[in-house]
């Protein structure tokens, strides 16, 4: 791994004059002069000044300052970093898909619609739901979209009181966001010890003016509701929904459905669960499902088909929505093509080995490192599972000091301090596609710390110490971000 | 001389007479690491006990802040605005609101400096 920083900005490079095409003589000057002066600005833009070499270079050279899941094991909790393999980037790349203008006539993109509709109804098999829409942006923006299809579904029936969203005490921060987003007032129900929700402290939470409950299954300690059938009972009989996260929905991957649980509405994270790229804030993509009964609330645009006389059109439609429209067209769809070439890739069956694997990869990391670090909840886990620090607390050592010396032997450092229900969080998820080998490297370096953490507490309270970038002072950078070269 | 209570949420109240200044405890601003943003009510506002009256924000986690009394806000502490990391430095001495009691039976509740160590130990 390469750990050398590449640390200069491009306005660093900046000579006055270069350029990396000349356009005079091009006619561009006639163009410029006839735009009207309210278009024009007064001050010429402060863009940096390089030659074309000096740009390949440059961003070349930043492009190796990367950590990802080409270079090495990530194993961040609640993410999902799997392996995206390069059949995906090669099929989203084709141009067939990737010249297509989204306002082309549909005979034109028969392909392309066919392949959104393929996807659409695959999701639905995955899931156990009636319909899919592809549209929402991301996992947050999914959860945003079904909320608002609970909304208008209460609606439609002239049931407003509906206005509260129960979410469990260690569900995902984003599901509290949503619903604050959507309108809805948020209630918080507690966990067990165990880590699953009190199914006692939810019953007198559910009146008429429950919306819905959003649960994470498995949650975000890596346990498996177990209870979802007596919940999804009593949620219904009190007139709310079910909506579920799928954001663990990697070790369930065509072995349970969500659907058959019991859930009414739910998204799927694209780029977590089916190996499209992400970190770094996108692109994602989160699909929305919901169970028979509620597909008229989904947003538009909705990818169809239609048979007639042994001719097949697949086309979107318009139809008149409670909801209208939640993205500017049909999703991210490179990202869904990805998806789709993962999922044939895998087939039925390579699909259901998925949950499993990465179900076997956490506990063996688990139970290799239980006996030094504490294990809050001590059950057989799902796709990842939670530390509570080191199981010796009286060196010191925080797990924040473990991230770091992580980072030391050229890991990505696990999810920390997520979630709140231990103080000393270390949530470790490898997936399916990491080697015995990797992960036996893994637990020896994890192993080494907290060898070290006793020994020389220093090495570790002082980690990172290999790494381009040693000590940055967070809380100065969320309190004073310095975002453009001109701050500097 | 104020005297201090405690509520299970983290946040303490120091009384003096009807007035009181509500901040949050040296085990909160522990839990949360660095504090970067403190969202604070203004004045004038009312707040009521066990009711959400800002959030304070770390490096970590964001955490609404849940008044332990109710009643109308006198001040808010506004070095609070430039300097968030006062509440790391000495969260005794760095209040957050001072409020004005309407329901001084309300500190009944709550707990005192000792129940408080303990109930922090058993967490």
């Amino acid at each position: 791994m390469n750990r050398q920083l590449y640390g200069k900005v491009i306005f660093d490079l900046s000579k006055p004059g270069r350029r990396g095409y000349h356009l005079s003589g091009a006619g561009c000057e006639d163009t410029l002069s006839s735009l009207p002066a309210s278009l024009m600005r007064s001050a010429a833009p402060r863009l940096p000044e390089v030659d074309e070499p000096t740009v390949v270079r440059h961003y070349t050279n930043m492009s190796t300052n990367n950590f990802g899941v080409d270079t090495g094991f990530y194993p961040l909790g609640s993410c999902t970093m799997k392996y995206n393999p390069k059949i995906n980037e090669e099929m989203a790349a084709l141009p067939q898909f990737a010249a297509l203008h989204p306002l082309q006539p549909i005979f034109t993109a028969q392909g392309a619609l066919k392949a959104y509709y393929e996807l659409q109804s695959l999701l639905s098999e995955i899931g156990g739901m009636a319909e899919f829409t592809l549209n929402p942006y991301a996992g947050a923006h999914g959860e945003l979209t079904g909320l608002m299809v609970i909304r208008a579904y209460h609606d439609s029936r002239d049931d407003k009181a509906r206005t509260k969203v129960i979410v469990p005490d260690s569900a995902h921060g984003t599901n509290p966001a949503s619903a604050a987003v959507a309108g809805l007032q948020v209630v918080q129900v507690k966990s067990l010890p165990d880590g699953t929700v009190d199914v006692e402290a939810l019953r007198p939470l559910l009146d008429e003016t429950v919306a819905a409950v959003m649960m994470t299954n498995p949650n975000t300690v890596g346990i498996f509701e177990h209870n979802i059938p007596a919940i999804a009972e009593m949620v219904h009989a009190c007139g709310a929904l079910m909506y579920y996260d799928g954001a663990n929905l990697n070790p369930l991957l065509g072995v349970v459905r969500p659907g058959d649980m019991g859930f009414d509405v739910m998204h799927i994270n694209l780029h977590k669960t089916f190996s499209t790229p992400h970190g770094g804030g996108g692109p994602g993509a989160g699909p929305v499902g919901v169970r028979a009964g509620l597909e008229e609330f989904l947003p538009n645009p909705r990818v169809k088909k239609l048979e007639h006389e042994g001719q097949t059109l697949y086309y979107h439609t318009d139809e008149p929505s409670a909801l209208g429209r939640i993205s500017s067209w049909l999703g991210n769809f490179a990202v869904e093509l990805r998806a789709l070439a993962y999922i044939l890739t895998l087939g039925r069956e390579g699909l259901k080995m998925a949950g499993p694997l990465a179900t076997l990869n956490a506990n063996y990391i688990k139970e290799s490192l239980r006996d030094l670090y504490l294990l809050p909840i001590d059950r057989v886990c799902k796709h990842e599972f939670v530390f509570d620090g080191l199981a010796d607390k009286s060196t010191g050592i925080t797990t924040l000091n473990i991230a770091k010396r992580l980072l030391d032997h050229g890991f990505h450092a696990p999810t920390i301090y997520f979630p709140l229900l231990f103080h000393e969080s270390l949530m470790i998820e490898p997936t399916e596609t990491e080697s015995i080998e990797t992960l036996d490297e893994f637990i020896a370096v994890m192993r080494d710390i907290a060898r070290e953490a006793k020994e020389t507490p220093d090495v570790v309270r002082d980690a990172p110490h290999n790494t381009p970038v040693r000590h940055p002072d967070d809380t100065a950078a969320a309190l004073k971000p310095v975002v453009t070269y001109f701050q500097l | 001389m104020s005297k201090i209570y405690y509520a299970e949420s983290h946040e303490y109240v120091a009384v003096d007479g009807n007035i009181g200044h509500v901040g949050i405890s040296d085990y909160a601003q522990k839990a949360l690491g660095n504090i970067v943003y403190v969202d604070m009510p203004e004045q004038g506002d009312d707040v009521a006990a066990g009711e959400e009256f800002g959030a304070v924000e770390s490096v970590k986690a964001a955490e609404d802040l849940m008044s332990p009394v109710s009643g109308a806000v006198l001040n808010i502490n506004e070095a609070l605005i430039d300097n968030p990391r006062l509440l790391n430095e000495d969260p005794m001495g760095n209040w957050i609101i001072e409020v004005e009691l309407t329901d001084p039976a309300e500190l009944d509740s709550l707990m005192d400096e000792k129940a408080y160590a303990e109930y922090c130990a058993g967490l």
